[in-house]
């Protein structure tokens, strides 16, 4: 199927995009990368009036590493992450979720910020941004520009709280500073690069004693958004881990899960898969970190 | 309304300048308006790569860009694989040495994902060359002939060929 007509505008800058948004309503939306958008429109899922690319926009492309996190642009392409040795050191959680997120080719294209304002429940760097509590900045001509949490940005399957006239703008990676860090991230689909059945994402830190000093785990693709375990992650602040404890950890998070049903998995499926992943990224992560720390 | 859009691009090494609906897809563009049909029409919405492109020498699948976005952009196709009318690239050689295909719908696209891993690898391994075309669907081949015939292309001692 092809779009249905609509008229398009470049926008130069952030600003412009925005006075845009703002004047013509619901109607007028925004282009980037196009991954999603483009096969939505092509679908007639999606009919914008107007669309407007913010994809050249300089401003929107640039990030700045800190010592405690790394402010990305949302026009950040993800082959551009991927392929920043910078990046992928500062933030492995993020590098290890984009070697699952689509293929090459939307990779080249796809952008950071398109990824979380489209919100696939199954999509991989909205379940990083929760697993490592990212802030996210919006502006629009209105309001100015507003930071939401990670944990409060993601409302509903392919719902967010980003509002009609807004756009985001960037997204602050908080980085893990320190020895005894390691991250996991896994995934199962039909085939590699398909949207995920389940995934699951880990980062911790641990210290000479193989104690668990910061803790933060999830799923996605089993609920209407990916889901974080804050209250399990604090209660293994202290303590060791051991395959069995990994187990029973993934099996409790996993149950919290309420996932669909649909012709490629059923919601037990999906949930046994989220369990079984959960406890391998816990555990392959936990004996990565125990086993860094050793060798420092 | 006209919505229309004129936009310039270097199609394979030629500028040209066109004036397009926004909703015209790059893929529609190249096969349309510019006559090239070699990049072939999948799926139509990002999952089988027949589509792929080079644009600015990055492999992208032109059914999930519209032709107004890749304004000032440079556009390679099949077409602009071979280094002359009437010859092959060392890799369309080897795809045709090594049976890498059949049908040849799938062909074009994978020639682009291939051509761009060999620019960044000009000696890929296999596993390389299997990540490389993973987001291209073959019905046909099976995959292992077109694994082959990139390494049949990069390991006969031939130079890499440049874009």
């Amino acid at each position: 199927m092809k779009a249905a007509p609509f008229d398009y505008v470049r926008a130069n800058h952030v600003q412009h995009a925005l006075e845009l948004l703002s004047q013509w309503g619901g109607e007028a939306k925004l282009i980037a990368g196009g991954q999603s958008m483009v096969p939505m429109m092509a679908m007639r899922l999606a009919r914008p009036v107007c669309l407007v690319d913010i994809d050249r926009i300089s401003e929107l492309k640039q990030f700045q590493l800190h010592s405690e996190h790394v402010n990305l642009g949302a026009g950040v392409r993800q082959s551009s992450v991927e392929h920043s040795a910078e990046l992928c050191e500062a933030l492995p959680l993020v590098a290890q979720a984009l070697h699952w997120v689509g293929h090459q080719q939307t990779r080249n294209r796809g952008t950071v910020g398109g990824s979380l304002s489209y919100a696939d429940p199954s999509a991989e760097l909205p379940l990083a941004s929760l697993v490592l509590g990212a802030n996210i900045q919006l502006e629009s001509a209105s309001g100015g520009v507003r930071s939401v949490l990670a944990s409060d940005f993601f409302l509903g399957p392919m719902f967010t709280a980003l509002a009609e006239d807004e756009c985001l703008i960037s997204i602050d990676w908080p980085v893990w500073q320190g020895a005894g860090i390691a991250s996991g991230f896994e995934e199962t689909a039909i085939r590699h690069g398909d949207f995920a059945m389940a995934s699951a994402a880990c980062q911790l830190q641990v210290d000479a004693h193989g104690k668990i000093t910061r803790l933060s785990f999830g799923v996605g693709g089993v609920d209407g958004t990916p889901l974080v375990f804050s209250d399990l992650a604090v209660q293994m602040h202290g303590q060791t881990l051991n395959e069995e404890a990994a187990r029973e950890l993934a099996h409790v998070a996993a149950s919290r899960s309420q996932p669909g049903t649909d012709i490629h998995a059923n919601a037990d499926y999906r949930r046994h898969l989220a369990e079984v992943l959960l406890n391998r990224v816990l555990w392959k992560a936990y004996q990565s970190a125990c086993k860094s720390f050793s060798n420092h | 309304m006209n919505f229309k859009k004129t936009i310039q691009l270097v199609v394979n090494g030629a500028a040209v300048q066109r004036d397009v609906e926004p909703r015209t897809t790059l893929l529609d563009f190249l096969r349309e308006d510019l006559g090239l049909s070699g990049t072939h029409m999948g799926c139509e919405h990002g999952v089988c790569g027949a589509c792929a492109v080079l644009l600015d020498d990055a492999p992208v699948r032109s059914c999930c860009i519209f032709a107004v976005q890749a304004d000032d952009q440079r556009v390679t196709t099949v077409e602009g694989l071979a280094p002359k009318r009437g010859q092959m690239s060392k890799l369309q050689d080897a795809f045709c040495e090594k049976h890498g295909l059949q049908c040849g719908y799938c062909t074009p696209g994978m020639l682009i994902a291939c051509t761009a891993l060999l620019a960044q690898h000009p000696q890929p391994t296999e596993a390389q060359v299997r990540d490389a075309i993973s987001g291209n669907l073959c019905r046909c081949t099976g995959y292992q002939q077109i694994v082959d015939a990139v390494m049949y292309a990069t390991t006969q001692g031939v130079a890499r060929e440049s874009i």
